[in-house]
């Protein structure tokens, strides 16, 4: 089946909710808050101090010691996988031609995005900074000496 | 023969390239978000296992693809702040062209505060 593509000014014809109008919205909403978001992230973990020498598993446990970071790491995951998630599927849906395909790979981006949104946000909130067993000198400084 | 199209207002131009760049940029790091969540999830398995996952964004060939990410991630950013102006601000059209220079140019000057740091981490 061939795609119909409409003419740009003819009146919507489909009813319900104008479901891409939105995605447009939130490409340009959540772009907007990714540039603080993301700059903040690299400023932080690549350019201050040691940059990327300075990371392992004691820096994230001093960063996520600090709601501030928590809700930062939190609102960049969920904004970034969706946005980039949705971008996605914009370029799915240009180069994809065959209907089947393209329904299969838009479902699979959504699949992968829930999977890592999730994934990511279990990770914040249930992040132990100390765990117990661990080696003492691999975690942050203010972990009780074991 | 056949010949070049000629170009259009948009063909061939800063309209076309800067959507190009703005798409493979978008792409890579979509790709690179996928393999971040997953190895920062690593922090709920053991300190050493992120220890090691993390250890190879210190060695000198991811070191330097590194400096490629931050590149894109410049150009995406700023590029996406000019398409939004040329969205929603009165102007926007009108000067999208210098804007992509603009946004060329604060690309790079942050690229070159920012490259000479992070090889210095890496190398040093
Ligand atoms: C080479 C560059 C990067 C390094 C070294 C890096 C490092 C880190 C580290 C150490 C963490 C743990 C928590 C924290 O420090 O805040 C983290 C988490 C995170 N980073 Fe990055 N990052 C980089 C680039 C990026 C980019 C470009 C993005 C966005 C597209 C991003 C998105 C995230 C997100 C969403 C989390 C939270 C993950 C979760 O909730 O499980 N990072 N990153
Ligand atoms: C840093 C702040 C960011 C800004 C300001 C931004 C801005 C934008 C904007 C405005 C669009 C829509 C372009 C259009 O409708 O023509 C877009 C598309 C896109 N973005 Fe971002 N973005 C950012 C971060 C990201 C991140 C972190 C990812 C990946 C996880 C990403 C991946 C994409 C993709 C794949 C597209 C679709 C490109 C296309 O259709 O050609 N962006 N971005």
């Amino acid at each position: 089946m061939s795609v119909v593509i409409e003419q740009p000014r003819s009146p919507r014809s489909r009813k319900g909710a104008n479901w891409e109008k939105y995605g447009w919205m939130y490409m340009r909403a959540s772009g907007a808050l990714l540039v603080i978001l993301i700059f903040g992230h690299l400023f932080t973990n690549l350019f201050l101090g040691e940059g990327i020498k300075a990371i392992d598993f004691a820096f994230v446990g001093g960063k996520w010691s600090d709601p501030f970071w928590k809700v930062w790491d939190l609102a960049m995951l969920w904004l970034a996988l969706i946005h980039g998630t949705n971008g996605m599927r914009t370029i799915v849906n240009d180069y994809a031609s065959k209907e089947a395909v393209r329904k299969t790979l838009v479902w699979a981006l959504w699949g992968i995005c829930a999977v890592l949104v999730t994934l990511g946000t279990l990770v914040v909130f249930t992040f132990d900074p100390c765990p117990a067993g661990a080696a003492a000198e691999l975690l942050p400084s203010f972990c009780p000496a074991s | 023969m056949p010949t070049m199209p000629a170009g259009t207002l948009y063909r061939g131009k800063v309209g076309m390239w800067s959507w190009v760049l703005h798409r493979i940029t978008g792409v890579a790091i979509f790709f690179f978000l996928l393999v971040h969540v997953l190895d920062t999830a690593l922090v709920r398995l053991s300190p050493e296992a992120y220890n090691a996952v993390i250890g190879t964004y210190k060695t000198p060939i991811i070191g330097l693809a590194e400096l490629g990410l931050v590149a894109a991630i410049l150009f995406h950013a700023l590029n996406g702040v000019r398409v939004i102006l040329i969205d929603f601000w009165r102007k926007g059209v009108k000067y999208q062209n210098v804007m992509f220079w603009i946004v060329v140019a604060v690309a790079l000057l942050i690229f070159i505060g920012f490259a000479p740091r992070h090889l210095a981490h890496v190398f040093g």
